[in-house]
């Protein structure tokens, strides 16, 4: 890994120059923010577009819609943006002929990927932290206070899948030199993982299945499974990373 | 990390050879770019890499600097087998791309700072070296200003720049003066020569000029086979055979025509080189060619507007060995096409 603390603090640099650590966070404030704002009045939005033409009984929302609206939210949005940041980090590299500027000098090809991933991560870890805190705060302020601990540490198992949906679109960028097959192959992954997610046998223990945990964390509920899907998690990243390694230092620039 | 795999001449290697090669072969499907060069760069020289677009100097240079991987053969780097992913010798390296990339959001005291810090400097030293290199390369001005503004010349520089920066004992430059203007040509050919015994310099180049110039050694590569190498002097003395130049006046197409012919069936002319201002004559014997050319030319009807016998340069010498290009021998592109070869 020579060079990984170099290379991180330029990737980290890049993901705030390039504005793509701003307009991400502002993006997932907005998501933390309209979720509990969406669950709280949809009811009355609904009712008041309707008038008296529909006699639809909703039932008076709660703090886990609060929480479900947020989750789905960036389970959608959250993965599209994962997918976008992770599409060009490697194949636009290489393209640009940048890649060959850092990997002639004293810099191991692991780091020049693992230091790109980790600040993949850190923009997607900044930016998840902020639209839970925006959510929890709304949801306190429009329902009621939900556990502070737990609800964080749902927020840490979504961003979990975050950066596996990133690390697969990764995979992707490393393997072409075209962006746009990257982000191809996130956005197959995403749809394909959303597939056999509904087999429980197997859904609990990919990217999809952290968000059964994570809500039950957030919701102060006992006895939730955690360890499981998130070592299922972590082992594949670690999987995809060494994929995109075996694959990347094979490769001529 | 791996240890890296030194030369089986390791200990000559490490005294004499800053680079050698061995059967270096590339191939690009039926294309052969590279046909088993056996290259040695000794430590301390100037090194010239010759050949026209097509040649293999730029595949040389990448399978060089671990940017791509031989299909045969081996080179040796400062004694240690060159890689893809082999950042120990690249601590020995400084590189520059003939057509250099940056990152254009950053500043290009930000750049020269990374590349520095890769090479493991800090602090005070990699501040001084920063500067150092941004005055030698005439960046200091637009030193905060973000690459993505930077002119193809300045980019050049700044590549030149990060090249030297931690200064390697091993420095591969790709066409260095391409993008330059004449001042910054002249200027980084004084920096080059400058490095002589300090620093071992391979750099390849069209400009034939430019290897006369500041080169102690030189490779002609055609079609990816090297043609010759060796110290220049050497080479120059190995070709010197007497040569006339006759500029004729312009306008005389036809007539000209009739001289080349004549100086072809000449028995003391070996080879006669017409371009669209210079007839070039290299010549058997000198005496009998001193005699000879002026009573053709005459006979010829030809007006000159010069007429010198030249001691022979590189690029008569290039001409010679690598011949001038035909319409055949070009691509779409204006470079040499290589060799096709079946699949074995």
């Amino acid at each position: 890994m020579t060079g990984f603390t170099v290379l991180l603090r330029k990737e980290l640099l890049e993901q705030w120059r390039t504005t793509r650590l701003p307009v991400v966070a502002t993006v997932f404030l907005l998501v933390g923010l309209s979720s509990p704002l969406l669950a709280r009045f949809t009811p009355e939005i609904i009712k008041a577009v309707g008038g008296d033409q529909f006699q639809i009984v909703l039932p008076t929302p709660t703090a886990a819609d609060a929480y479900d609206q947020l989750a789905k939210n960036l389970g959608q949005f959250g993965a599209l943006i994962a997918v976008l940041l992770a599409m060009g980090s490697v194949a636009t590299e290489k393209e640009r002929g940048t890649a060959a500027l850092i990997l002639t000098k004293p810099a191991s090809r692991g780091a020049f990927l693992v230091a790109k991933l980790v600040a993949i991560a850190t923009t997607l870890g900044v930016s998840t932290a902020i639209a839970a805190a925006g959510a929890w705060f709304y949801t306190f302020v429009l329902f009621e206070p939900l556990p502070l601990a737990g609800f964080a540490a749902g927020a840490i198992l979504q961003w979990l899948a975050l950066v596996a949906y990133a690390a697969i679109t990764f995979v992707g960028s490393t393997l072409t030199r075209s962006a746009l097959a990257a982000a191809g192959l996130g956005v197959a992954a995403f749809i394909v993982l959303g597939i056999l997610g509904i087999v429980p046998a197997i859904g609990r223990y990919l990217p999809t299945g952290l968000g059964a945990p994570a809500r039950g964390l957030a919701l102060g509920q006992p006895g939730v499974d955690v360890l499981g899907p998130t070592i299922a998690s972590v082992v594949l990243i670690g999987v995809l990373v060494g994929v995109a390694w075996i694959a990347f230092r094979r490769q001529e620039l | 990390m791996t240890t890296p795999v030194t030369s089986p001449m390791a200990s000559a290697a490490m005294t004499a050879a800053a680079i050698e090669t061995s059967g270096l072969t590339k191939r690009f499907g039926s294309i052969l770019a590279l046909d088993r060069l056996d290259l040695v760069v000794p430590r301390g020289s100037v090194f010239g890499l010759l050949g026209p677009n097509g040649a293999g100097k730029t595949t040389t240079i990448r399978i060089l600097t671990g940017l791509a991987r031989p299909t045969a053969g081996n080179a040796f780097v400062a004694g240690i087998e060159v890689g893809l992913d082999e950042p120990e010798l690249r601590r020995r390296l400084g590189y520059l791309d003939q057509d250099p990339r940056f990152y254009g959001w950053m500043t290009g005291r930000e750049l020269l700072e990374l590349v520095g810090r890769l090479h493991g400097l800090a602090g005070s030293e990699l501040r001084s070296r920063v500067d150092e290199m941004l005055a030698r390369t005439g960046l200091t001005a637009a030193a905060r200003r973000r690459i993505g503004g930077y002119s193809g010349g300045m980019r050049q520089r700044l590549g030149i720049a990060q090249a030297l920066l931690h200064r390697p004992e091993i420095l591969i430059l790709d066409e260095p003066v391409s993008s330059l203007d004449p001042e910054g040509r002249r200027d980084l050919l004084e920096l080059i020569a400058g490095l002589r015994g300090e620093a071992t310099v391979v750099f390849s180049t069209h400009l034939l000029a430019d290897v006369e110039r500041i080169c102690d050694r030189v490779a002609i590569l055609d079609r990816g086979r090297l043609v010759t190498e060796g110290p220049l002097e050497e080479l120059l003395a190995a070709h010197a055979r007497p040569i006339y130049r006759l500029a004729p006046a312009p306008g005389q197409g036809a007539t000209v025509a009739s001289l080349v012919d004549r100086l072809r069936a000449a028995p003391w002319t070996t080879d006669v080189a017409a371009g669209d201002d210079l007839v070039r004559v290299t010549v058997s014997d000198p005496v009998a060619a001193a005699a000879g050319i002026l009573p053709l030319v005459v006979a010829a009807g030809v007006a000159l507007d010069s007429f010198e016998r030249a001691r022979q340069t590189l690029e008569d010498v290039f001409l010679e060995l690598v011949g001038p290009a035909t319409a055949d021998d070009l691509d779409g592109r204006g470079f040499i096409r290589p060799r096709e070869v079946s699949d074995r």
